[in-house]
């Protein structure tokens, strides 16, 4: 694959003697959005936390392609990886006041990383929040309330909002409908995979649910125990399982 | 035996009460701010014979630059006469013996805890302020760590976001104490306590100013000729507050810094000093 937008190797963490996960590799193309399914404890969360950066990892390679080349997001410094968190690489929590200032309104959230990206312009910033709001299906006049008045539904779309805010090229999101209950994850979720087809954004899905991997991304990788045990096709994945943990997980699945 | 017999005769009261040693270390950190526009560096905060939080820092940024030759002027509110600013400018005058003064033109050394005289100062006068809160990320961030980081990383965005809200909830800004400056281009600073009246005279002054908070230990400086630029949206302008229509009950002026008189339903100047010159047109 010549276009690809991120190149993960070899990743690993050890919490001390114990193994968070483990040669974790995969590649995404321009574009595309991979997932990374697993039962609690596989280790997925923490290899997504370590390409976010908020984990430091033990050792491994997460190159990002950038204008002008390719960047090692493991050899940046804390600094440099928080610049990257303005307008290149969003991570969209479960749960979202992870993402966001509950006591700050929907708006000045969404202000919080346009800020950050130097817009200085009120009128501005107060537009661009209105069109981000729009596009995630938040009502307009809820946009000047505190976001701890708001429903989980409407807070994760508000993070939503927040994420794509600067048009980042990387999109990581770590179980973005998990705790929400099914109608408004549903909601939610179609709201991720029309984003997803409209900004040409590269993602990164992580979630314990078989639905939700398949209908946000073509290719999937498997983890157990902080191992990689299968990948490929979403769908062949799900169609036709290998590895006998990926079975039982399709199996669960079907009930 | 008495007190007196047990007092060393030899022991002579310091000039300025703080000893040699203590004053050093005060103006060690008023270099660094100094050299750091905007910065707040910490310091060793003495036990004062003030309470903390009734101007011990500005107390002690003034002892350790006060010399023999200085003049010295204390205001509380704008208010030569208020019971802390009087009660301040008899302890510097009592352990220096320098000449005090009400008018801002005179003094070499001005401290001061709300106002900058309306008198623009020049490039001789010191300006202290006495500091109640230095930190200027406080309201927006409760993490001590992350606030170190956020003025490393001259990350301001959370700031940017509180004056977003404001203007969001009330359609004005409506901080008016300790308004945020960006200072020579690099440090978020709260202009503490003064109103934002005074703002525009801290930009590219004449003069020194020093901010002094004993209970926080931190003192900084924004330096002769700094660029000192209010926080505000492009397209919202700047304001100090002025209430259309109101002059002074006294001098009959209404371009300073008023406050209430709610019992004369009128105002007056905050400035005493400015305003009893102002009578005897001595401006």
């Amino acid at each position: 694959m010549s276009e690809w937008a991120l190149h993960v190797e070899g990743l690993t963490k050890w919490y001390g003697s114990t193994l968070a996960c483990r040669d974790v590799g995969f590649t995404v193309a321009a574009g595309e959005a991979i997932g990374i399914i697993g039962e609690s404890g596989s280790g997925k969360s923490t290899a997504l936390r370590c390409i976010a950066g908020d984990v430091r990892a033990s050792s491994g390679r997460v190159l990002l392609q950038k204008e002008g080349g390719a960047i090692d997001l493991l050899e940046l410094s804390d600094a440099e990886r928080r610049g990257l968190r303005v307008d290149t690489l969003s991570i969209v929590f479960q749960d979202p006041s992870e993402g966001l200032d509950l006591r700050v309104t929907a708006g000045g959230n969404i202000a919080e990383r346009l800020t950050a990206a130097g817009w200085r312009n009120f009128s501005a910033i107060r537009s661009r929040a209105r069109d981000l709001l729009d596009r995630v299906d938040v009502p307009i006049d809820r946009m000047d309330d505190l976001v701890e008045t708001f429903s989980g539904g409407m807070r994760q779309r508000v993070q939503l909002a927040k994420a794509v805010a600067n048009e980042p090229s990387l999109l990581l999101l770590d179980e973005p409908t998990t705790g929400l209950d099914a109608s408004v994850a549903a909601g939610v979720l179609d709201l991720i995979r029309s984003l997803l087809e409209t900004t040409r954004v590269t993602a990164v899905v992580v979630s314990h649910d078989m639905s939700v991997i398949s209908m946000l991304t073509s290719r999937a990788i498997v983890m157990h125990q902080g191992h990689v045990v299968e990948a490929g096709l979403t769908d062949q994945l799900f169609e036709d399982p290998q590895h006998a943990y990926t079975q039982q997980l399709v199996s669960a699945a079907r009930g | 035996m008495t007190i007196a017999e047990l007092v060393d005769s030899s022991v002579t009261v310091e000039f300025a009460h703080l000893d040699e040693q203590s004053k050093r270390v005060i103006r060690r950190a008023i270099l660094t701010a100094v050299a750091v526009p905007g910065y707040q560096v910490p310091f060793a905060s003495q036990e004062m014979p003030v309470a903390r939080g009734w101007g011990s820092g500005g107390l002690q940024v003034t002892l350790a630059a006060i010399g023999p030759n200085d003049v010295i002027k204390v205001i509380d509110q704008g208010d030569d006469d208020g019971i802390n600013a009087a009660n301040l400018r008899r302890l510097i005058v009592a352990t220096t013996d320098v000449e005090e003064t009400t008018d801002a033109r005179e003094a070499t050394i001005i401290q001061s805890r709300h106002r900058i005289p309306e008198e623009p100062l020049t490039s001789a006068q010191l300006l202290v302020l006495q500091v109640p809160v230095p930190e200027v990320l406080r309201g927006v961030e409760r993490d001590m760590n992350e606030m170190r980081r956020m003025h490393a990383e001259s990350d301001y965005s959370k700031m940017w976001v509180s004056l977003y809200e404001d203007l969001v909830r009330n359609g004005v800004v409506t901080a008016s104490t300790g308004y945020p400056v960006l200072v020579n281009g690099r440090y978020v600073m709260a202009t503490t306590p003064i109103p934002r009246w005074d703002i525009p005279q801290l930009d590219n002054a004449e003069f020194l100013t020093l901010f002094g908070a004993g209970r926080e230990k931190r003192i900084y400086a924004i330096p002769p000729h700094t660029k000192v630029e209010p926080l505000t949206f492009d397209d919202v302008a700047f304001e100090v507050e002025i209430t259309p229509g109101a002059t002074c009950l006294l001098c009959a002026t209404s371009d300073t810094y008023l406050i209430e008189v709610p019992s004369h339903h009128g105002w007056i100047c905050s400035d005493t000093d400015f305003c009893t010159r102002k009578r005897q047109d001595n401006v």
